[in-house]
């Protein structure tokens, strides 16, 4: 069955970020002027705004800072699901989904519990980085 | 105090002439219906009109609607707050020489849902990194925070379940609010209704409706030889700090409501203990609990107990801290969750607040309040906007 959720369209500057996920990387731009990284990505670093970006794989790893469980579905979803807020290792904090095994149960998923990127090839341009918690 | 402090007032406050279900008004029929119903509270023609604020309508779009050409226009859209925003970029426009009949707009059909805006393109930043990921309409990114809050300073679902509850206390007082004859509920009701994505249930979402309201604003001097009595504008405040709500730094500080609340109260020359009324915006119950601490009216962490507190009336009804008869008043029409919500609530808690100060509000009229503060958010704790009024 094709996948009918919201797909994103890449710009100019997220390009290397799609890219990278279609290659089951996380990519995140950081700044060769003042050495942070940053997300969502941006033709300026958001900390400095030099335009000296750089593409670097980040490790994947994150820690869950703050979630909800939908229970009211958007397209392409099926409820309940996890919408999540993860603080990646390297600093920078985005917006995913969190797989879990079974429903997600809210004692099952606590606040700074680790977690890992998975990659969803949603169709075949698109993945979509999701993310697990940690073995 | 600031050179700008009282030197505007709302001469003219109205709403659409009713609000809930209106599928006869498109978005511009219901800002029109509003601006109308605005300058008659005033007692002025189109004509007076030479400043148009308006949202979500462009001002552009709104002046061709009503046959106005105003010398000055502001189309700040930043969300619900955008109204609290308008009435401090008008007192700025009118000090100025801009304009001196400042119009601020709202209509918004959102429950019809007739002409109005789509969802952010697939290209945009929510596009590519909020709307993949199953967000659907602000229950799914208001609720973001809260367990965050919850974490770090132990608030409780009970805890915010006691702010639905209060509010539809003033809601019952309220002939026209939508939930007035629903019955009142308790924090026990909250947590039975329906899971919307945990942590909300149903009753912790405010209601869709479609509605509008606005405001006239003019000098202060000239208010005084209208008919209306002036409603004077002390102090304001205004802040945007992210868009996406998982751009919000600390999950836990509203930025924005931290800067524009204090710009408001240094202009106003007041701190919160000299607040008597408060309009809160309540898109969701977590919603004004933030505001409380981050506007200064308890401390950092400290909203859930706050809320929560109850004591009981001589005829047993429980009496909530922020309902009727309880020592802070807030979103006495009662609010977004009982009241009306028709997506940019923020004009209809300065309504409100305008109406509570001019002694009109009935039954649910709080007794001797001189000053009312009245402040929302724009997205989800993205933008603010923090306004302070007297009737003196
Ligand atoms: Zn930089």
């Amino acid at each position: 069955m094709t996948y009918d959720g919201a797909l994103p369209r890449p710009t100019p500057e997220t390009r290397a970020f799609w890219d990278g996920t279609k290659a089951h990387r996380l990519m995140l731009p950081w700044c060769e002027a003042c050495g942070q990284p940053h997300f969502y990505p941006r033709a300026i670093c958001p900390h400095c705004l030099s335009d000296r970006l750089d593409w670097r794989q980040a490790s994947g790893r994150a820690t869950l800072y703050s979630y909800v469980i939908n229970h009211r579905p958007a397209k392409g979803f099926e409820a309940p699901y996890v919408i999540a807020a993860v603080t990646l290792d390297e600093g920078p904090r985005m917006l995913t989904n969190i797989e879990t095994d079974g429903p997600p149960e809210p004692d099952a998923l606590r606040l700074d519990m680790a977690l890992e990127v998975v990659f969803a090839d949603v169709t075949d341009e698109i993945t979509l980085p999701r993310f697990r918690p940690a073995p | 105090m600031s050179r700008l402090s009282r030197t505007c007032a709302i001469v003219g406050a109205a709403e659409t002439d009713t609000i809930g279900k209106r599928p006869d008004r498109s978005r511009l029929g219901l800002h029109a219906e509003a601006a109308r119903n605005a300058l008659a509270d005033a007692g002025l023609k189109p004509s007076d009109v030479d400043g148009i604020f308006s949202a979500p309508a462009g001002p552009n779009e709104l002046s061709e609607y009503l046959g106005i050409v105003p010398r000055y226009v502001d189309g700040t859209s930043v969300g619900g707050c955008s109204y609290m925003i308008f009435v401090r970029h008008a007192v700025a426009a009118i000090a100025a020489g801009y304009c001196d009949v400042a119009l601020i707009v709202h209509g918004e059909s959102g429950r019809s849902w007739l002409d109005m805006p789509g969802l952010d393109g697939p290209a945009s930043p929510n596009g590519q990194f909020e709307l993949p990921f199953g967000t659907r309409g602000a229950p799914t990114t208001y609720s973001l925070p809260v367990l965050r809050h919850f974490h770090d300073y132990g608030t409780t679902r009970r805890q915010m379940s006691h702010v639905p509850a209060a509010t539809r206390e003033w809601a019952i007082l309220n002939p026209r609010a939508m939930m007035h004859d629903k019955g009142p509920v308790t924090p026990e009701d909250v947590e039975a209704s329906p899971l919307v994505c945990h942590p909300f249930h149903l009753l912790d979402c405010c209601l869709v409706a479609d509605g509008g309201g606005a405001l006239v604003v003019t000098s202060a001097e000239r208010a005084r030889d209208m008919g209306r009595k002036p409603v004077t504008i002390l102090g304001t405040g205004e802040a945007t700090a992210h868009r996406m709500v998982a751009q919000m730094r600390d999950f836990t500080v509203s930025e924005s409501t931290v800067l524009s609340g204090k710009t408001a109260f240094a202009e106003a020359g007041l701190g919160p203990s000299d607040i008597d009324h408060l309009m809160l915006y309540d898109a969701f119950s977590f919603t004004p609990m933030l505001f409380l601490e981050d506007l200064g009216f308890v401390p950092k962490g400290e909203s859930g107990p706050f809320v929560a507190e109850t004591t009981t009336g001589p005829d047993g009804r429980t009496i909530y801290r922020t309902g009727p008869g309880g020592e802070l008043p807030m979103n006495t029409n009662g609010g977004g969750l009982s009241y009306c919500h028709s997506g940019r609530y923020g004009m209809y808690a300065l309504i409100e607040a305008v109406t509570q100060l001019r002694g009109e509000a009935g039954a649910r009229q709080v007794e001797g309040i001189e000053t009312s503060l009245v402040h929302g958010p724009g997205r989800q704790f993205a933008a603010a906007g923090t306004v302070i009024l007297a009737n003196a």
